[in-house]
C-alpha cells in the first residue's frame, strides 16, 4: 500500500481527538464547522487540495481523503446520536416531572344547575312533540289569576302569595310578578285558532314569602300544555312517567293523587316514588318515610278555559302541569337548601 | 284542621291501621301532613280508670289530701295535691313503674311512689301534663263520667290527631262529618249521620224573633231558632275533650255546642243572649259606611258599605260569617239563646275578612263556600245537642228566611265523558256506589248517562267534570295505565330570539365564563351607579309594593349591578381569575303597558392570570380578554363585529368599545371605571360585556358563509408599518381587509404594536401578519412582492403609514 499522504493522517488525527474532547451539542457543532463547513471547513478544504496532488497520485489522494471524510462523519453521527439519547435518557430521569402536581387551571365555563335541569327537562318534553314558548314575568292580573279561575274573592288565591308592581292602570292596580307560569296557558291559547296546542313554557316565578331552606322567592317553574281532542288523563300521566324517568331513573314508578288548582279538573298532585330510600326508610329526609315524593301539581284543563280559548269543550280536552325546577335540581343532586340556587357561590355553582 | 280519630269512629268504622288510613286520604281526599298518637306510652295496666270514693284530709300538710280510689281491683289510698279532686270524679289512675310526665319539668319519667308526708301512696291521680296531654297542671284530669273504672286510659282518651290541609273548595271537609262520608266511600264502610232529633218544647219561635234580609244577594239563607232556661256551664267532659283535642278552648256549654256542630258538619253557628237582642228582631244588611261595632275580642271595627252586618232593633250585633259583638255575648248570666245558623255569599265574607284582616274559624269555612242546605242540618243537629246539654226548651218551629232557594239543577254525565277525560272506562256499578257513597243521588240512563243530583254540601260540583273528578279520584288513579299522546303535532313558530339566547350562554360558557342567576329585583342605589341620569326610562323602573325586603323593591333595568355584585362576592374567597355572566331581562317600563323584557347577556371579568408552572403571560386579564370573548362569540354566531371607542356611563372613557354590526350597536365592551367598581366593593381592574340579544338576532346570517378550502398554499408575509399613534389599528385592518388584486385574497391580523426607540416621538409600529391566497393559482414571491407593494402604496395615501425600516 502507497504511504498515505501524512496530511490526511495527521488531519484525521486531529480531528478524531478534537471530536472526543467535544462535549456538548454546541462543541459538536463548532467541529463540524471546523472540519465541515462548506467554504473553509478543514475536510472540506483538504478534498479541494487535490488539484494540488500530483496526477499519478491523485487516485490514492482522493481514496484516500474520502475514507476520512466517511470515517470522520460515521465519528460525528455516532457522537450526536449519543448526545440525543443522553439528552433522552435526562429527560425521562433528573428531568422527570412531578405529574402529582395540579394541572394549569383552563378557564372552563359552566351551567347554573338550574339552567341545566331546566334545559333537561325540556329536552325530555321536545323529545314527547312538545314546541318551547315563552311569556313575560311580569303579567296581568287577568290572565295570572281570572282567565285561571280565581278570582278576586276567592280562598284559592292564598296559595298564590303575590308580589304586585305599584302601577295604577285606570286606577285599578292590575300587574304583578306572576305567581305561576299558568297564565302561559291562555296565552299560548289565545294565539292558537285551532288545537292541537303541545307546548311547555319555562320561566322565573315570584311569591311574596320568606325564604327558608326549601322556599324561595324567585322560582322557575315549566308550564306544560297539551291540548287537543282526545287528550286524556292517561296521556298526562304518560308524559310525566317519560320525564320522571329521564330526570331520575328509568326505574321510577309515579302515582297521582287528588289536589285542587281553580284552573283544572280533575286536579291531582304527581309523586315519584323515593329514589334515595326506595321506600324502605322511615327516617329517609327526602321523603319523610313516606316512599313518595310530591313533584308536580297538573290536571285536565277545565272546560271553561277551554271555551273561552274559543275551542268547543264537548269534544276538545287538555291536561296542564307545572314542576318547579329549583326543586327537581335539589332533589336530583341531594341539595339541602335552595337558596344556594341565588346566592351565586363558585364554590357551589362549579361544583355542577 | 285537625281531625280526631276517635270522633271519625263515631261516623264511620275504620279498621284500617293508621298509615294506610292517612294514604288513603292523601291519594283521593286532603293532604294528611302529620298526625299525632295520644297515649301510645300508655301501657294498659299501669294507667287506668278509677272512680274517686273519698278526699280527707293529709295528717301531716294542710294542701295535701288523702284520697281514696277504686281502680277497679278493690280500694287504694293516694296522696294528692290537687284542688279540684272530689269525691265520684272519675279520673287517670297510675300505679309504680308507669311511664310518663314529670308534672313540672315535662320531661318523660317513670313513676316511683314513696310515702309523702309519712303517709304511703299507691299510685297517682294525674294531670293533662303528666299524661302529655296539654301544660295543665293546676288540677287533676275529670274524665267523662260514663269511663267505665278499672278501663285502660288508653282506651277512653286514646286517639289519633292527624294535620290535614284540605283543599280551597271544600267547606265540608272542614268538618269530621265530611272526612266521615270521605273514609266511608273509600273503604265502601256506611256513614251514620249525626242524631238531629229533639222535642220542640218552648213557645212558637215566630212570636219570639223575627229575620229579615236585606241583602240577599250576599246572605243566601238565614235561619234562628231560641232556647229557652238554659243552665249556662261547662259542657260534659266528652265534648270538651273532642274541643281540646283539635285545638278549641272549651268556654261554656252553650258556645262550645256553636263551636262543636261547626267542627263537625264545617257550617258555622252564632249564639245571642236572646234578651240582649234589641226589639227581638234580626236584620242580614250592608253597613253604612263607617258603622262600627266592638267585636268579641274586644276590638272596635268600621265597616265599609260592601260589609255585611247582622243587626237587631238598635244597630249591629256582628260581623256576618265573620265575629259576634260584643253586646249580644253569651255570659254567665244568660238564660235564653237565639241562635243564628245562616248561609253567606263566600266572596262577600273572604272580602271582608280580608279587608278587615280578621281571619276566624267561621270566615274561613264561609270563604270556601258552603250549600245553604246545611244551615238547616247544622241548626237542627245544635238544637238536639242544647236540647241535652243546658237543659234549655226549644222553640217551636224555625226561623228560616230563604230568598236564595234554588233548585239545584241535575248534572248529566255522559259515560262517554267519562272515558274523554280519564282515558278508561269505569264500569257502571261503580259510578252509581262511589257517587252515592259520596252522598249524590245517581240515576243511571242506559245506554251511557248519569244525572247526577249532588249533595248540599258540595256546591263545588257544578259541572259534569267535577262528577269526573269524584268519580276518579275514589275509583284510584293508580288505575289509569300511562299512555302515549295521539294525533297531530303543532305547528312550529320559530323562536330565533330564544334559540339565539340559548347559543349566547353555551357560547359564553365554552368562552370559559360561569352562568349565574341573579334575583331579578334590586334598589335604586344600585342601578343609579350604572344607569345615567339621562336614561329616563332605566331610571323609572318599576316597584313593586309589597317586595320580599327592601333591597328588592324595584324590578332592575339593568343586569349590570348584580353580575358586578356577584363578582364581589366571590372575589372574597377567591383570588384566582372570575369570569361570569348572566342572561337576564331588563324590564323596561312602557306607557299603560306591561314593561318590554329586554334580553341581554352581562359578563364580567377579572382577576390575575393563570401563571402556575412558569406559563408566561402578562399579569391580569385586561380589556382584550374581555374583547377576546366577544370576538369568539361572534365570529361563532357569523357575525362580523366592528369595534370603535364608546363613552358608557359606569365605565372607563378610553378602555371602552361599543360592539357594532354595520351601522347598529349590538353591545359594548370595556373596563369599569374604578369608582364604578369601588361602589360595588371591587378593588381591581374589572371588565364588563353586554350584548344586547334582541339587536344581534336581526344580525344573525341564515346559514354560516361557507367557502371551500382552497387546493393552492397560502403565502405568510410578516410587514412592520410605522404610523401615526393616533391611527386605530382596526383602520389598517379595514384597508388590508378590503384590499383587492388581481383575485387575492388579503387576511390580515396583527400581533404586535410598539411604541419607543426605533419609532418617531408620536408614532408607533404595527406588525401585521399578513396571508395571501389565490383562488385558482398557486401565487409566486413576485405575484405576492407586487401585492404589497401596490398595499403599502395604499396603506401610505390612506393613512399615511410607511414600511418600518424601509
Ligand atoms: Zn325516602
Amino acid at each position: 500500500m502507497p504511504d498515505v499522504d501524512p496530511r490526511i493522517e495527521g488531519l484525521r488525527t486531529e480531528a478524531l481527538a478534537a471530536l472526543a474532547s467535544a462535549s456538548d451539542e454546541a462543541g459538536l457543532e463548532q467541529w463540524r464547522i471546523t472540519f465541515f463547513g462548506r467554504q473553509d471547513g478543514r475536510v472540506s478544504a483538504l478534498l479541494r487540495s487535490i488539484r494540488d496532488v500530483p496526477a499519478d497520485q491523485r487516485a490514492a489522494f482522493g481514496a484516500a481523503a474520502n475514507a476520512v471524510k466517511a470515517e470522520l462523519e460515521g465519528a460525528l453521527e455516532a457522537r450526536q446520536e449519543g448526545h440525543k439519547s443522553a439528552a433522552l435518557k435526562t429527560l425521562t430521569t433528573e428531568a422527570a416531572l412531578d405529574v402529582t402536581l395540579p394541572g394549569r387551571p383552563q378557564p372552563l365555563g359552566r351551567l347554573h344547575p338550574v339552567t341545566q335541569t331546566m334545559r333537561d327537562c325540556l329536552a325530555a318534553f321536545k323529545e314527547m312533540g312538545f314546541r318551547v314558548a315563552e311569556g313575560p314575568e311580569v303579567e296581568w292580573a287577568r290572565y295570572n289569576f281570572d282567565a285561571a279561575r280565581i278570582p278576586e274573592d276567592h280562598p284559592a288565591r292564598d296559595m298564590w302569595d303575590t308580589i304586585w308592581v305599584n302601577t295604577l292602570i285606570d286606577g285599578e292596580r292590575n300587574m304583578l310578578l306572576r305567581t305561576h307560569t299558568t297564565p302561559n296557558q291562555v296565552r299560548v291559547m289565545e294565539r292558537t285558532p285551532e288545537p292541537p296546542v303541545r307546548v311547555v313554557v319555562p320561566g322565573k316565578c315570584y311569591r311574596q314569602e320568606a325564604t327558608d331552606a326549601t322556599h324561595e322567592w324567585m322560582l322557575t317553574q315549566i308550564e306544560g300544555l297539551a291540548v287537543d281532542e282526545g287528550v286524556r288523563m292517561t296521556d298526562l300521566k304518560g308524559v310525566l312517567y317519560g320525564w320522571a324517568r329521564k330526570m331520575f331513573g328509568a326505574d321510577r314508578k309515579i302515582i297521582f293523587h287528588h289536589s285542587y288548582f281553580p284552573f283544572v279538573e280533575p286536579g291531582v298532585e304527581m309523586a315519584i316514588d323515593c329514589f334515595i330510600c326506595r321506600g324502605n326508610g322511615s327516617a329517609c329526609h327526602t321523603c319523610h318515610g313516606t316512599g313518595w315524593i310530591e313533584i308536580l301539581g297538573a290536571g285536565m284543563v277545565h272546560p271553561e278555559i277551554i271555551e273561552n280559548a274559543g275551542y268547543d269543550s264537548a269534544k276538545v280536552t287538555g291536561f296542564a302541569f307545572g314542576l318547579g325546577v329549583e326543586r327537581v335540581a335539589l332533589l336530583r343532586w341531594g341539595i339541602e337548601d335552595i337558596r344556594n340556587f341565588y346566592a351565586n357561590d363558585l364554590r357551589f355553582l362549579s361544583q355542577f | 284542621m285537625k281531625l280526631s280519630l276517635n270522633w271519625l269512629r263515631e261516623f264511620v268504622d275504620v279498621d284500617l291501621p293508621v298509615p294506610e288510613l292517612a294514604r288513603r286520604l292523601i291519594d283521593a281526599t286532603a293532604e294528611v301532613e302529620s298526625w299525632e298518637t295520644i297515649g301510645a306510652n300508655w301501657e294498659p295496666d299501669k294507667i287506668r280508670v278509677a272512680r274517686v270514693l273519698s278526699v280527707e284530709p293529709h295528717p301531716n300538710a294542710d294542701r295535701l289530701r288523702l284520697v281514696t280510689v277504686d281502680a277497679g281491683s278493690g280500694t287504694q289510698q293516694v296522696v294528692c295535691g290537687a284542688p279540684n279532686v272530689a269525691p265520684g270524679q272519675k279520673v287517670a289512675f297510675a300505679t309504680e313503674g308507669a311511664r310518663l310526665r314529670d308534672g313540672h319539668t315535662g320531661e318523660s319519667t317513670v313513676l316511683k311512689l314513696r310515702p309523702i308526708r309519712g303517709v304511703e301512696s299507691a299510685g297517682m291521680v294525674l294531670s293533662e301534663k303528666e299524661l302529655g296531654l296539654s301544660d295543665e297542671h293546676e288540677g287533676i284530669l275529670v274524665l267523662p263520667d260514663d269511663a267505665v273504672v278499672g278501663r285502660p286510659l288508653v282506651e277512653v282518651l286514646g286517639d289519633v290527631v292527624f294535620d290535614i290541609s284540605t283543599w280551597a273548595n271544600r267547606a265540608d271537609l272542614l268538618g269530621v262529618l265530611g272526612f266521615g262520608r270521605e273514609t266511608a266511600a273509600l273503604t265502601r264502610k256506611v256513614l251514620r249521620e249525626p242524631d238531629r232529633t229533639y222535642t220542640e218544647s218552648g213557645r212558637n219561635v215566630a212570636e219570639l224573633v223575627s229575620v229579615t234580609i236585606e241583602a240577599p244577594d250576599l246572605c243566601r239563607r238565614f235561619t234562628a231558632s231560641v232556647i229557652e232556661g238554659v243552665t249556662i256551664g261547662p259542657s260534659p267532659a266528652w265534648m270538651q275533650e273532642r274541643l281540646q283535642k283539635v285545638g278549641m278552648r272549651p268556654i261554656n256549654n252553650v258556645v262550645d255546642i256553636t263551636n262543636y256542630v261547626m267542627l263537625e258538619t264545617g257550617q258555622p253557628l252564632h249564639a245571642f243572649d236572646y234578651d240582649l237582642v234589641r226589639g227581638k228582631q234580626i236584620v242580614a244588611r250592608r253597613a253604612v259606611p263607617g258603622e262600627k261595632l266592638v267585636t268579641l275580642d274586644g276590638i272596635e271595627r268600621e265597616f265599609d258599605g260592601e260589609m255585611l252586618l247582622i243587626s237587631d232593633g238598635g244597630g249591629p250585633v256582628g260581623i256576618a260569617g265573620i265575629m259576634g259583638g260584643g253586646n249580644s255575648e253569651v255570659s254567665e248570666s244568660t238564660k235564653n239563646v237565639l241562635l243564628e245558623v245562616a248561609n253567606f255569599r263566600a266572596g262577600s265574607i273572604r272580602r271582608t275578612s280580608t279587608h278587615l284582616k280578621l281571619r276566624t274559624e267561621a270566615s274561613l269555612r264561609f270563604e270556601k263556600g258552603i250549600g245553604p242546605e246545611m244551615a238547616e242540618y247544622a241548626q237542627r243537629r245544635a238544637l238536639h245537642l242544647f236540647e241535652q246539654l243546658t237543659g234549655g226548651a226549644v222553640a217551636k218551629g224555625l226561623v228560616d228566611v230563604y230568598p236564595g232557594k234554588q233548585p239545584r239543577p241535575a248534572i248529566i254525565v255522559e259515560d262517554e265523558r267519562i272515558a274523554r277525560v280519564l282515558g278508561i272506562q269505569v264500569p257502571v256499578e261503580d259510578v252509581r256506589r262511589i257517587l252515592t257513597d259520596l252522598g249524590f243521588v245517581c240515576h243511571f240512563v242506559p245506554p251511557g248517562r248519569y244525572s247526577v243530583q249532588p249533595p248540599d254540601w258540595r256546591p263545588d260540583v257544578e259541572i259534569a267534570d267535577d262528577v269526573i273528578e269524584d268519580i276518579g279520584r275514589i275509583y284510584g288513579y293508580d288505575k289509569l295505565p300511562a299512555t302515549m299522546l295521539r294525533g297531530k303535532l303543532p305547528e312550529p313558530e320559530p323562536t330565533p330570539l330564544m334559540d339565539l339566547r340559548e347559543r349566547a350562554r353555551d357560547l359564553a360558557v365554552a368562552a370559559g365564563f360561569q352562568e349565574v342567576i341573579t334575583y331579578t329585583l334590586t334598589e335604586m342605589a344600585k342601578l343609579e351607579r350604572v344607569v345615567p341620569p339621562s336614561d329616563t326610562v332605566r331610571m323609572a323602573p318599576l316597584a313593586v309594593v309589597n317586595p320580599v325586603a327592601s333591597q328588592h323593591t324595584y324590578l332592575r333595568t339593568s343586569v349590570r349591578p348584580s353580575v358586578l355584585e356577584t363578582f364581589a362576592a366571590n372575589r372574597r374567597h377567591a383570588e384566582a381569575e372570575l369570569r361570569l355572566f348572566e342572561i337576564g331581562v331588563e324590564y323596561l317600563p312602557t306607557e299603560a303597558d306591561l314593561p318590554h323584557e329586554r334580553p341581554v347577556l352581562c359578563a364580567v371579568l377579572g382577576g390575575p392570570r393563570e401563571t402556575r408552572w412558569g406559563r408566561p403571560g402578562s399579569d391580569r386579564l385586561d380589556f382584550f380578554d374581555a374583547k377576546g370573548a366577544v370576538e369568539a362569540i361572534f365570529d361563532h354566531l357569523g357575525i362580523r363585529p366592528t369595534f370603535a371607542p364608546r363613552t358608557e356611563f359606569g365605565l372607563l372613557e378610553g378602555h371602552t368599545a361599543e360592539v357594532r354590526a354595520g351601522k347598529e350597536v349590538l353591545g359594548i365592551v370595556g373596563q369599569v371605571h374604578p369608582q364604578t367598581a369601588a361602589a360595588f366593593d371591587i378593588a381591581e381592574p374589572v371588565f364588563l360585556v353586554e350584548l344586547w340579544l334582541e339587536d344581534m338576532v336581526r344580525h344573525l346570517p341564515e346559514r354560516p358563509e361557507y367557502s371551500a378550502p382552497s387546493k393552492f398554499p397560502e403565502v405568510r408575509q410578516d410587514l412592520a408599518l410605522v404610523l401615526d399613534g393616533a391611527t386605530p389599528a382596526g383602520r389598517v385592518l379595514e384597508i388590508v381587509r378590503s384590499h383587492r388584486s388581481s383575485g387575492v385574497r388579503i387576511r390580515a391580523d396583527v400581533f404586535d404594536e410598539y411604541r419607543g426607540p426605533g419609532v418617531p416621538e408620536g408614532k408607533k409600529s404595527l406588525a401585521l401578519r399578513l396571508r395571501f391566497q389565490a383562488e385558482d393559482r398557486t401565487l409566486t414571491d413576485n405575484d405576492v412582492a407586487k401585492i404589497q407593494q401596490g398595499l403599502v402604496v395604499r396603506l401610505g395615501k390612506e393613512i399615511g403609514a410607511v414600511l418600518r425600516g424601509g
